[in-house]
């Protein structure tokens, strides 16, 4: 018989257990999961009310191994980034996080990430699609190696008001003079953790990545030193309300990545998205200059707008109406923003409403009472993105509570 | 020195007035007793290191509009809700109410096996009671004996949401508004301690026992509070009650508006039947057309104004509204947290409520004491350790305890309020926690006790009544402070009231001071801004 023909594996479905699996099914009385790329991701473990709350008030625990990761190394490393993002990346020092965004040729935006500069010929690539193929597309010709470390690293975000202290009680003395987006290599319960003050909260916070083996050590002496600081273990949906607040755009929930669209026409711009914040044209070639460079010039057909709605009902796959009879535009995300106690949204309008046209813009709102619809139109005011920055995000050295 | 307005006390109600009056363009002035603004919503460090809510403790009746149109959060203010709560019984069981609806279940059941369909029953008569009362809250109650367009079609509103009921309903809310919190509980609930547990709420702050009629209608007081929706929901705000009115002054202050504190009112000055100004107590004087109460209605027309500007009527009317203190207060500096062997090693219900009691006769028993004029031999406790959640107010490892304590009348049989009885009272209420919590009393650092006398001399709350007067049917919507002077306004022209002995009455809910400010702009030709809370 041939002895190559043994059984091989068959690959499992579904969602898989991710580094932090144990701690959080041991807190995850609800036994609620999502499948996040393909790992089990706690949905709410108890009441995600409580867990936002949390978030606002003292500290949290949500695991963001997985995330897609790439390592880009090499002498052109720093050329390789600067054509694919729309940042200019040779100012990005190593040692600082940049939040960044890379868009096709027509100018589109494929997604976005977080950029780590670990050193001068070094970065590490965060972000929510896989991007393995449009990195390597664009390192060709280069001196650099990309490689995919998603299921290499893993780690959580730790973020809340009460972190900081937590680290401090740590004996983590770095984090005295870390400013936001900067990066540390530190040590917690003698493992090698690579700390950053960032986050998705608009908050004071860190994220720590480590090696996948090192992962439970880690957070069990981050878990052990939050206890006394009200530390609590979070799921997505606690996540999603901060993060609306905190004025953070989620792929495929407020835009499209333009490698994934079907329908041609649900592709966006960063100008669109209002992210024009973020494109520079004072830096040599890359991917989506010409057009971006175009695009600025032209007023965009549509926009998406922070938005506040009268009343208290989250206004939830609502449309949006002009004079409460023409429809022009609809919302992504929506929430009733418990901290800021204001009723808040993102919405697409097609111009000019929500620019040139701020006025007499309604939301329909559909509410179910015990069995029956309702519909209310609610006003529609057009506000400032985020809705929420606490301004202990930035101060350093960092605050107690 | 001229102000459009001028606001009498620096409390919530007080603070809400004047923020929206800014807000409308007044030049408004607040004026305050006490070197610091809060009146009961507030938080001082009296031990280095502790911040106390020295008064009210929790917060769940601030209207969410009034926290918008006036963008508290803005100004630091950020409620966080707790999760649950208990009472223990002297027998080392306890009942554990949850939000969480499955464990609330489990527990029910495991108390007496038909509580858990009881208390649905029970939750689902007090949710219709506080749908019927919520719109209430934030409107000007009519004038039953006016024939204004206004208070007629207020009365067919009301009116109406009444017929709507249906027959059944209406005799149901009637009876709700009258009876006694025990009777009530009677029709639902088996078990004694869920039964005792449920009818705090009926009794904190008021002169009355769990069986005097009207004790329903406070418990449903406590009930119509929301966090974020969450109907009954009770919070802390984050560094004590004080942020609360802290926000209040700042957003006040940057509306344009201004405080003095340090410098109590001596007297309203009034000319031709008609308020002019006001007389401080250090000899100032300022100047407005409009002046608004936030006081009690006792201190505001008995203390601090001329009898002979007041009708007779008024006068009486005044006089015989019932204040009567009921509660003290312990606030308690912590060395670390305080086990209770009963309850599981962190039980996550530890940080809610607390409450130690064995049925509905200990509770009569307590108030028996009080009416005798003796603070009870066995209180009723609401005892919180807010610093399980919140991390601003001492130290991490130490905590701090609020603990309200009902009954302690006003007046002692035994003599006054001087510090051996109020270190009596305190041991009484140390000695009663001590033996649910054998450690207690060893942790303790710092110890602020409050009778009811302190809370009217450090307050000003008359009695040290913490509604600004009985929560009972005869002193509530148009007959709340005075008949015929249910709508902010007294009979001095210029003079309004807006603290919580107007509709709808006490607990830091705000809606007095700004029901107060729409009918103050009303009758200069403005109207009140609720921005898009509206």
């Amino acid at each position: 018989m041939n002895k190559a023909l043994t059984p091989r594996p068959q690959m499992p479905m579904g969602a898989l257990p991710a580094p932090f699996h144990e701690r959080i099914a041991a807190e995850n009385f609800q036994h609620s999961w999502m499948n996040w790329n393909g790992y089990a991701s706690p949905g709410v473990l108890d009441t995600a009310e409580f867990e936002y709350f949390a978030i606002r008030n003292q500290s949290t625990l949500f695991d963001i191994s997985p995330m897609c990761k790439f390592r880009i190394k090499g002498p052109d490393a720093e050329a390789v980034m600067n054509r694919m993002v729309t940042r200019d990346v040779r100012k990005q020092k190593p040692g600082r996080v940049s939040y960044v965004i890379w868009c096709d040729e027509d100018g589109n935006v494929v997604d976005d990430g977080t950029l780590f500069r670990r050193s001068e010929d070094e970065f590490l690539l965060f972000c929510q699609e896989p991007q393995l193929l449009w990195i390597k597309d664009i390192a060709w010709g280069f001196d650099v190696e990309v490689t995919e470390v998603t299921h290499d690293l893993a780690g959580f975000a730790f973020q809340g008001p009460t972190t900081a202290a937590t680290l401090r009680d740590l004996k983590i003395k770095e984090i005295e003079t870390m400013r936001p987006f900067d990066i540390r290599d530190i040590k917690i319960a003698g493992k090698k953790v690579m700390i950053s003050r960032t986050g998705f909260t608009g908050d004071l916070g860190y994220e720590l990545v480590m090696a996948p083996k090192d992962a439970l050590s880690v957070w069990d002496a981050v878990y052990a030193a939050g206890q006394l600081r009200g530390v609590r273990i979070i799921g997505y949906e606690a996540l999603e309300m901060a993060r609306i607040e905190a004025g953070f755009l989620l792929p495929r929930v407020d835009f499209i990545s333009s490698q994934t669209n079907l329908r041609v026409n649900r592709a966006r711009n960063p100008f669109e998205i209002g992210l024009g914040w973020l494109v520079t044209f004072d830096k040599p070639h890359y991917n989506g200059k010409r057009a971006l460079q175009r695009l600025a010039g032209v007023a965009p057909k549509r926009k998406l707008v922070a938005i506040e709605i009268s009343k208290d009902k989250a206004a939830h796959h609502a449309l949006v109406y002009h004079r409460k009879t023409r429809e022009v535009g609809f919302v992504t995300s929506a929430l009733w923003s418990a901290t800021t106690k204001r009723n808040i949204a993102y919405a697409w309008l097609e111009v000019p409403f929500g620019q040139a046209v701020k006025d007499d813009l309604w939301v329909e709102i559909y509410l179910q009472r015990e069995i029956e619809w309702q519909r209310r139109m609610e006003r529609v005011m057009i506000v400032e993105r985020p809705f929420f920055v606490h301004p202990r995000r930035t101060v350093t050295p960092p605050l107690n509570f | 020195m001229k102000y459009d307005a001028i606001i009498v006390g620096a409390g919530h109600n007080g603070l809400t007035t004047a923020g929206f009056l800014a807000r409308a363009g007044l030049k408004t002035l607040v004026i305050e007793k006490n070197d610091y603004v809060g009146g009961a919503a507030v938080s001082r460090e009296l031990q280095p290191g502790w911040t106390y809510s020295n008064c009210s403790y929790v917060c769940s009746l601030l209207r969410p509009e009034i926290i918008r149109a006036l963008e508290l959060p803005k100004y630091g203010l950020q409620v966080i809700p707790y999760e649950s709560g208990a009472t223990f019984d002297s027998k080392g069981n306890y009942f554990n109410y949850s939000s969480d609806h499955d464990a609330l279940r489990r527990e029910l059941i495991r108390n007496n096996p038909e509580d858990a369909d009881g208390y649905e029953r029970y939750a689902r008569a007090v949710m219709r009671q506080c749908k019927f009362i919520k719109p209430l809250l934030m409107r000007t109650a009519p004038d039953p004996t006016s024939f204004n367009p206004r208070d007629i079609s207020e009365l067919l509103y009301i009116g109406k949401r009444f017929y709507d009921l249906g027959e059944r309903e209406m005799a149901e809310t009637v009876r709700f508004w009258t009876m006694s919190i025990a009777e009530f509980l009677d029709q639902y609930i088996k078990s004694d301690l869920v039964k005792v547990h449920l009818a705090g709420s009926g009794i904190i702050g008021t002169g009355l026992g769990p069986y005097s009629p009207g004790t329903a209608y406070v418990l449903l007081h406590h009930y119509m509070g929301e966090v974020d929706g969450s109907i009954g929901a009770w919070g802390f705000s984050r560094g004590g009650m004080g942020s609360i009115t802290k926000a209040m002054a700042l957003s006040f202050q940057d509306a344009g508006g201004e405080i003095r504190t340090g410098s109590g009112l001596d007297q309203f000055i009034v000319k031709n039947g008609r308020v002019v100004g006001v007389a401080l107590e250090n000899g100032d004087e300022f100047y407005a057309d409009t002046v608004v109460s936030g006081m009690d209605v006792r201190r505001t027309f008995i203390e601090h104004t001329e009898q002979k500007e007041l009708p007779e009527d008024f006068v009486k009317g005044v006089k015989r509204y019932r204040f009567r203190g009921s509660s003290g207060k312990l606030n308690i500096a912590l060395d670390g947290m305080p086990t209770l062997p009963a309850a599981p090693k962190d039980a996550r219900f530890l940080k809610g409520d607390l409450h130690f009691l064995d049925g509905m006769e200990e509770l009569e028993r307590a108030y028996d004491d009080w009416k005798e004029g003796r603070w009870s031999a066995s209180p009723y406790v609401d005892f919180l350790i807010p610093t399980q959640i919140d991390p601003t107010m001492a130290p991490p490892g130490k905590h701090y305890a609020t603990i309200f304590v009902q009954y302690a009348p006003y007046e002692l049989a035994n003599g006054t309020w001087d510090d051996a009885n109020r270190e009596a009272f305190a041991k009484t209420v140390i000695d009663k926690i001590s033996r649910h919590s054998p450690d207690f009393k060893d942790l303790i650092v710092h110890k602020e006790v409050r009778s009811p006398a302190d809370i009217e001399r450090e307050v000003g709350l008359t009695e040290g009544n913490i509604f600004q007067g009985e929560l009972t049917f005869d002193q509530l919507l148009f007959n709340r402070p005075v008949p015929g002077y249910a709508q902010y306004r007294s009979p001095i022209k210029g003079l309004y009231m807006c603290g919580s002995s107007s509709h709808p009455g006490g607990g830091v809910m705000g809606a007095p001071g700004a029901n107060a400010a729409r009918e103050v702009l009303l009758d200069l030709g403005k109207k009140i801004d609720l921005g898009a809370a509206a």
